[in-house]
């Protein structure tokens, strides 16, 4: 207990530097997928054949293979296949290629919420808007918006809460997110040895971070609960 | 001169031919009711009316205007199309409310996106959104809503959101309101208070064609019944005439059928 107590304050110092670097993972992936994926999930829907055929063949795979292998590829690919390293060298490349991972692997996710989301719009609520001489674009934003964030917040908090988890998976790339941070303990790190229970400790955080998410998206249900769709 | 001059409009949706070569014309203030079974083109005819649908051929007046010509591609650009179409209203069998609107809201919500494209929204902003809301107002009292104005969709039954969607469908002011089977979805104790607000129409001289499956309705309200089977018009009149003293053999056929299920 007492050797524990020793330990505690030196481990939470370190945990805390490792999940500020999950939590730079976490929402540079969030600002950068968000968007790409509802690129994603138009071109998907697209009527020229070329463009949603080739969009989801690259959702199929990206979704189809381990998010892991993704990040190896992107990190490694360039510099031993091209002999060329494009993400330089140290914490800041092995921090780009996984945010590029992150964001392609999440959009392509994302992507589908946001289809699926849009398409179970009524097709009379577009009807309703066009012979009430509303724009394309005046539909997509004072009439389906609102109904398509309604039904895609639940499946979205979904996906959102297992990122946090996922962000743990830059570990291959030896990113010093907080599992790689807690790991060190394990070996040895300013003068602790052997010691497991700071990798364990590390769920304390991304508890904590979703019980804060689930709040979160209570909260945003909860605000547009006022009416049905 | 006629407000409103079908001529051979046809349309297929692949190889089904739905409407084939209809014609009809109608004068202003008059009411028409298209009466027939399911799949014999009513709503098809509808749908191209408020062009949801592109026919294939034929084309349409509105007062002389040539609003839509088939083999004219000009007639039929979207930019054009979205001017055009606000001659008609249409008032759909589901409703179509916007769920995260009130009642008055879906009302004016149109109105207020069309009102930005004016050149003095900016200056008169206030001015030009208090005066749709007033009209919105006035035509939700006229539909008998004016208790109802801040409900939901979700919070109103069936009859009322019909009654907003009639108010929301007015609110442009259309030459010509469509009605697509207004009551078909709606309970049979429900559909009263909906008929209602369609007569309380026609005295105001409005111009109305109502896809209807309501008989009795049909024949107090209109000034001409079409009666369509397969695509075609079969037989049109004056409803008393067309109702009790049918020509046509699929007319008397469609019409005893009704009575059998009525009786």
């Amino acid at each position: 207990m007492q050797l524990f107590l020793q330990q505690f304050p030196i481990v939470v110092r370190s945990l805390n530097i490792g999940f500020l670097q999950t939590m730079k993972l976490f929402f540079v992936t969030l600002i950068g997928a968000l968007p790409l994926g509802l690129l994603i999930a138009f071109g998907s829907m697209s009527r020229v054949k070329p463009l949603s055929v080739f969009t989801r063949l690259f959702v199929w795979i990206v979704r189809g293979s381990p998010l892991m292998i993704q990040l190896l590829i992107i990190f490694y690919f360039p510099g031993i296949v091209l002999h060329q390293t494009i993400w330089g060298g140290g914490e800041a490349g092995r921090f780009a290629a996984a945010s590029t991972a992150f964001i392609i692997n999440y959009a392509c996710y994302f992507s589908e919420i946001y289809r699926g989301g849009i398409q179970s719009v009524p097709v009379g609520q577009e009807e309703a808007g066009l012979v009430l001489g509303m724009t394309k674009s005046q539909i997509f934003f004072h009439v389906k918006l609102s109904q398509v964030i309604k039904r895609i917040v639940p499946p979205m908090s979904n996906e959102i809460i297992t990122l946090v988890k996922d962000t743990s998976l830059a570990r291959i790339i030896a990113l010093q997110e907080i599992i790689w941070a807690g790991q060190a303990f394990m070996k040895s790190s300013q003068g602790i040895s052997g010691a497991i229970w700071p990798l364990f400790f590390t769920a304390v955080y991304y508890l904590a971070c979703n019980g804060l998410l689930t709040l979160l998206f209570g909260w945003v249900e909860r605000k547009l609960g006022y009416y049905k769709v | 001169m006629a407000i409103l001059e079908v001529n051979s409009i046809r349309k297929s949706f692949g190889s089904v031919e739905v409407l084939k070569n209809i014609s009809f014309t109608m004068e202003k203030g008059e009411v028409v009711s298209i009466i027939g079974s399911s799949g014999s083109g009513k709503t098809t005819l509808l749908r191209c009316l408020n062009f949801l649908e592109r026919p294939d051929g034929g084309s349409i007046k509105v007062h002389g205007e040539t609003v839509f010509d088939a083999g004219d591609p000009a007639t039929q650009r979207e930019s054009e199309v979205r001017r055009k179409r606000l001659h008609f209203g249409l008032v759909f069998q589901s409703f179509n409310l916007f769920p995260q609107y009130t009642a008055l809201k879906n009302v004016m919500l149109a109105g207020e996106l069309l009102a930005k494209e004016r050149p003095d929204y900016r200056a008169n902003k206030k001015a030009i959104v208090a005066q749709i809301e007033e009209e919105a107002k006035a035509l939700l009292d006229q539909v008998g809503l004016s208790h109802r104005m801040m409900n939901y969709p979700w919070q109103l039954s069936g009859g009322q959101q019909q009654r907003v969607a009639i108010a929301r469908a007015l609110a442009l002011k259309p030459d010509i309101l469509c009605f697509d089977e207004p009551t078909s979805a709606l309970d049979p104790e429900l559909t009263g208070e909906v008929l209602r607000v369609i007569r309380s129409l026609k005295s105001d001289d409005r111009t109305m064609i109502i896809v209807t499956h309501e008989m009795g309705f049909a024949r107090d309200v209109s000034d001409q019944v079409i009666f369509m089977d397969g695509g075609v018009i079969v037989e049109k009149g004056h409803p008393m005439e067309l109702m009790n003293n049918p020509k046509e053999e699929r007319t008397k056929q469609f019409l005893s059928r009704l009575g059998q299920n009525n009786a």
